[in-house]
This record gives structure tokens, C-alpha cells and sequence, in this order.
């Protein structure tokens, strides 16, 4: 139920239940590890050793924005409108 | 069914369409053809560019006739997985939540593409965000396999694989995060190809995974992976991870054989692979011996920990990328009183029901209180996984494992165990962790007549050596026929 809420999903109870059993099982799959000596080893969050890539501060054309606007599901002088952030929070 | 006969091989049709010989439009035609004869019953795409592709054959052809030359893929029918994004032409990733998507820009490897001369057919199916090994979990149906059509192409680019099967397109391009270009490859009885992770561009790639995503070919022939590869290949400055330096020609080293070259068998690689898939490895180095290449015996200790250690990172990550289909700037949106509870039942109607699994695996992996249990751990075992690895490619120039435990299977035959499914993965996933290369070549029939895929492996722009085995693997396959 908290996992659902912090993955924005608003789920019905029946598929947390289902959900939740099924993430119950596959981690106890994923226990094979616990028995590993990890303290020693260094965690590898990318294949590639990666270094800051910089580039020449040089001007390209962005996007454009009709384009991009007209993709949006509701678009308002020049933004995206979405419905009220502040107030309304259950 | 197999390859039509009278198909030519991509590099054939470049060749004869350069010289003015065949016609794009000619060649074109012939495969827009045989879709409309078994598209409805493969549905290996979401969408079919006829128009859009009749167009770019008839430009070709006409460079051509000017004396121009349009490039290496000139006139080849190429099908794109519909995560890869094409200037106003929809792309899905066969998710509810991008119906009707239009990007504002192409993928690097499409502009490639398009550069060299291909002719783009159409986006082809795949499990929703490249999640699943079966093609089953795409919100417009499943993909069948061309050779049996109860059966699944694999997944995630069922339809990539499927395409370039039954003769819909020359070739295709899929992406491979834990094994979705090589798994459907040897479904199928096509060549797939995960290059070394930075090999290919992923800007325009819809992202599941990031440190694990790579674009990759589907091809009939090992040849025409080196071609495509060549083309879509090297650095962009538009994807930080790009490996900056220049890759040697991959078609340039088909020709060297496999003399000398070290094969290594992983003597503790997981069990579990079928009889009929392990007698097709087995015969695989019996092949490769017989060409020159010496067979040695290597351990990766960890190879078994892979499944674990991908199935939370991968959905780790794929939690994160994932919270950019917020119902705001594309795609679905199911409207709600305030903005966080249109977050919510957006994303509910929106993704598939393994999407959401991942998304929570992922996100429970990444919470305060289980990281370090879940998500830090498995990056340690990631560690240990590549530098298994390394240790054996001290020992061997490549590895030869099975692609897939099994032939392929019936619709619906790992019923709703999720588990089930990510053992399809078993023998591709470690690859994607160490950022390897890896390849899935046909060698031969397993149970029921189906295709048997042999996977090759190498370490870090290790592409050469392996392209060589598995051009060797092709030669040995064709005298045997």
C-alpha cells in the first residue's frame, strides 16, 4: 500500500493484495544473495567508467515548442495546464 | 516457416540497389507483400509505414538514378521496436500510456538509419516498455511466432525478431536491457545482436533500465548485424554514456575465421537448459573446434547471482524513469480533482500490470530502510559479476552459453508467475550487468523443428572476436545443410 502510494498508483485493494504476494515471493528468490561476502566489494551503479563529459557552450535549436505543446494533454498560452496543485491534497 | 528463398540478404539488396540493379521499390514491394499476407496472423507490428516507406524507396531510387549514392543500407526494409522514437510517427512501447505519442524528434539510431538509406516498414510489437520475454504483456496483443504461431516470439522485441522471420523487413533493431534482442533472436531463428553498453546511441530510446538498456540488430545473417552495427554504431554526443572512441568495422573482421581463437565453456554456469537446446551447444563448440578455434574451460562463480541482482536493479531504475508518464507533458492523462490524485489514476489506467509490479519492486528496492538491502546489495553483486567475467575473458576471447533454457513456448504457458518468465533471462541477463557485448546465432532445430539460438559472449568491445565466432557458427550451419 505504501510502495503503491510513494509509485504514484492509485490501486484497487484487490490488486495490492495480489501484488504484494507476488513481490513477497519473488523476494524471497532474490534471498540467494544474503548469503554473499559483499564488504569488501565496491558497488557498480554503471558498466561504462564514466567521466563529466563537457562540452563548447555552443547554441543549438531546442525543441519545438508548438510541437512539443501539442503533444500534451492539455495546454494552455504557451504551458502545460494540469489540474489544481495546492488545496485539494487528500 | 522459414526465410523466403528468393530473400536476398541486406547487404545484397544494398549492394544491387547502389549499382542500380534491383529497385527499392521492387524490393519494397515484395516485403510490404508478405505482410499483407501473414501480418494478420503474426501482428508483428503496431504500425505499418506503407505510405511513408513507398516514399522513401521512390527517393532512393531516384538518387540513384542521379548518380548519387544514398549509403551502406541503401533500399533495405527496415522494421523499428516501437520504443525508438521517430519524428512525428507514433511510438508506443506498446503502452496505454503513450497511445497516439508523437515524439518531436527522431532517435539517433533512426536519423542513422535514414542517412544510410534504409526504408523504415514500421514500429514493430513488444512487451510494454520492453518488460517481459514472450511479447504477451503489450496492451495491443500478443506477437506469434512466425515458425509457429501458437507459440511466442519471445520477448521483449517479439515483434523485431518476428519481422525479420517472416519476411516482413530485411532487418530490424530492438533494444536488449536483460536479454530482449537475444532471447526473441533464438526464438525466432534470426541473428540479435546486444552490442557493448555505449556501443549505440540511446538518445530517442524510450529508457527501462539506463545502465543496462542497448540498441541492437535482428538479421537473417551475421554479415548483415556487422552492416547494420557499422551504420548505427559509434559515438553521439547526444548520450553521455556513448563510448567516445571510433569502433573498428565489425565487417571487416567476419573474414578473419576463428584460428587460434579461445572458446570458453562455463563450467558452472546455472543448470536448466533443455536437452534438446544443450545438444545444439554442444555442437556448437564441436563447430567452432573444427574451424580452429581451441576450447577452454572457464568459471564465472556468479553468473547465478544475475538474476537476482537485475531483477532489482532493473526495476530500481525503471521506477525512476517511469515518473516521467505523469498525465502533464505527454501521452495519457485521466483527469482528477487535484494533481497528485491524477498522478495516481493516471499511471493506474495507463501501465500494464507487469509495469506496475516493476515499478513497485523497484521502488520498494529503492525505499528508505531497504536500500541498502535490496538495490546497494545487488550493485555489489553486480561488481562481482563483472569481474568474474573479466577474470575468464583473461582465459578466453569469448564464451558460448545456450540463449534461451527452452525452445519457444505456448501462449500463456508461465501462467501468472512472474518468476517463471524472468527465468527466460537466465543465461542473458549477466551479460547486461557486466555491460558486455553478446549475440544469439541460429544453429539447427530443437525440439518440434523450432530454432535453437547458440549466444556467444565477449568481454568490453570485444565485437570483433565474437562476430567471428558466430560468422564461423553460420558457416558450419550452412555446409551442414
Amino acid at each position: 500500500m505504501k510502495v503503491a502510494k510513494l509509485a504514484r498508483l492509485d490501486l484497487d485493494p484487490e490488486t495490492i493484495e495480489r501484488t504484494t504476494e507476488q513481490l513477497a515471493g519473488m523476494l524471497e528468490h532474490f534471498a540467494d544473495i544474503d548469503a554473499l561476502d559483499l564488504r569488501d566489494v565496491q558497488p557498480m551503479n554503471q558498466p561504462y567508467p564514466l567521466v563529466n563529459v563537457f562540452r563548447e557552450d555552443i547554441i543549438v535549436a531546442g525543441l519545438d515548442r508548438t510541437e512539443v505543446l501539442a503533444a500534451a494533454p492539455d495546454a494552455d498560452d504557451g504551458r502545460f495546464r494540469v489540474p489544481p496543485i495546492l488545496g485539494l491534497d487528500s | 516457416m522459414s526465410t523466403p528463398t528468393n530473400a536476398l540478404t541486406a547487404v545484397q539488396i544494398a549492394a544491387g540497389v547502389r549499382s542500380g540493379q534491383l529497385k527499392a521499390v521492387d524490393v519494397l514491394e515484395q516485403h510490404l507483400a508478405r505482410i499483407d499476407t501473414r501480418e494478420g496472423e503474426i501482428h508483428a507490428f503496431n504500425l505499418v509505414l506503407a505510405d511513408q516507406a513507398r516514399a522513401a524507396a521512390a527517393a532512393i531510387d531516384a538518387a540513384v538514378a542521379a548518380g548519387n549514392d544514398p549509403g551502406p543500407l541503401a533500399g533495405v526494409p527496415v522494421a523499428l521496436k516501437d520504443n525508438m522514437c521517430t519524428h512525428g510517427v507514433p511510438t508506443t512501447c506498446s503502452s496505454k500510456i503513450l497511445d497516439g505519442w508523437k515524439p518531436p524528434y527522431d532517435a539517433t539510431v533512426v536519423s542513422r538509419l535514414n542517412a544510410a538509406g534504409a526504408v523504415t516498414v514500421g514500429k514493430t510489437n513488444l512487451d510494454e516498455f520492453a518488460m517481459g520475454s514472450s511479447t504477451e504483456n503489450s496492451a495491443f496483443g500478443p506477437t506469434r511466432n512466425p515458425h509457429d504461431i501458437t507459440r511466442v516470439p519471445g520477448g521483449s522485441s517479439g515483434g523485431s525478431a518476428a519481422a525479420v522471420a517472416a519476411g516482413f523487413a530485411s532487418v530490424s533493431l530492438g533494444s536488449d536491457t536483460g536479454g530482449s534482442i537475444r532471447q526473441p533472436a533464438a526464438l525466432c531463428g534470426v541473428v540479435g545482436v546486444k552490442p557493448t553498453y555505449g556501443y549505440v546511441s540511446r538518445y530517442g530510446l524510450v529508457a527501462f533500465a539506463s545502465s543496462l538498456d542497448q540498441i541492437g540488430p535482428f538479421t537473417n545473417t551475421v554479415q548483415d548485424s556487422a552492416l547494420l552495427l557499422d551504420v548505427i554504431g559509434g559515438h553521439d554526443p547526444m548520450d553521455s554514456t556513448s563510448i567516445p572512441a571510433a569502433q573498428p568495422s565489425l565487417m571487416a573482421a567476419l573474414d578473419q575465421g576463428v584460428e587460434g581463437l579461445r572458446v570458453g565453456r562455463i563450467t558452472d554456469l546455472p543448470e536448466g537448459a533443455d536437452p534438446d537446446v544443450v545438444e545444439r551447444l554442444e555442437a556448437a563448440f564441436d563447430a567452432l573446434r573444427a574451424a580452429g578455434a581451441t576450447i577452454v574451460d572457464v568459471q564465472v562463480p556468479a553468473f547465478s547471482y544475475g538474476l537476482t541482482a537485475y531483477y532489482l536493479i532493473a526495476p530500481a531504475e525503471a521506477s525512476s524513469n517511469l515518473a516521467r508518464y505523469d498525465g502533464v507533458r505527454y501521452g495519457l492523462r485521466v483527469n482528477a480533482a487535484d494533481t497528485n490524485a491524477m498522478y495516481g489514476v493516471t499511471r493506474a489506467a495507463g501501465f500494464g500490470e507487469e509495469v506496475k509490479r516493476r515499478i513497485m519492486l523497484g521502488t520498494y528496492a529503492l525505499s528508505a530502510g531497504y536500500y541498502d538491502a535490496y538495490y546497494g546489495k545487488a550493485l555489489k553483486v553486480r561488481r562481482m559479476i563483472a569481474d568474474d567475467f573479466d577474470r575468464a575473458y583473461q582465459q578466453a576471447d569469448v564464451l558460448l552459453t545456450p540463449t534461451s533454457p527452452t525452445v519457444a513456448f505456448p501462449f500463456g504457458a508461465k501462467g501468472d508467475n512472474p518468476f517463471a518468465m524472468y527465468l527466460c533471462d537466465v543465461y542473458t541477463i549477466p551479460t547486461n550487468l557486466a555491460g558486455h557485448p553478446g549475440m544469439s546465432v541460429p544453429f539447427g532445430t530443437g525440439a518440434g523443428g523450432l530454432p535453437v539460438g547458440v549466444q556467444i559472449l565477449a568481454g568490453t568491445l570485444g565485437e570483433p572476436q565474437m562476430f567471428r565466432a558466430g560468422a564461423a557458427l553460420e558457416r558450419a550451419m550452412g555446409a551442414a545443410k
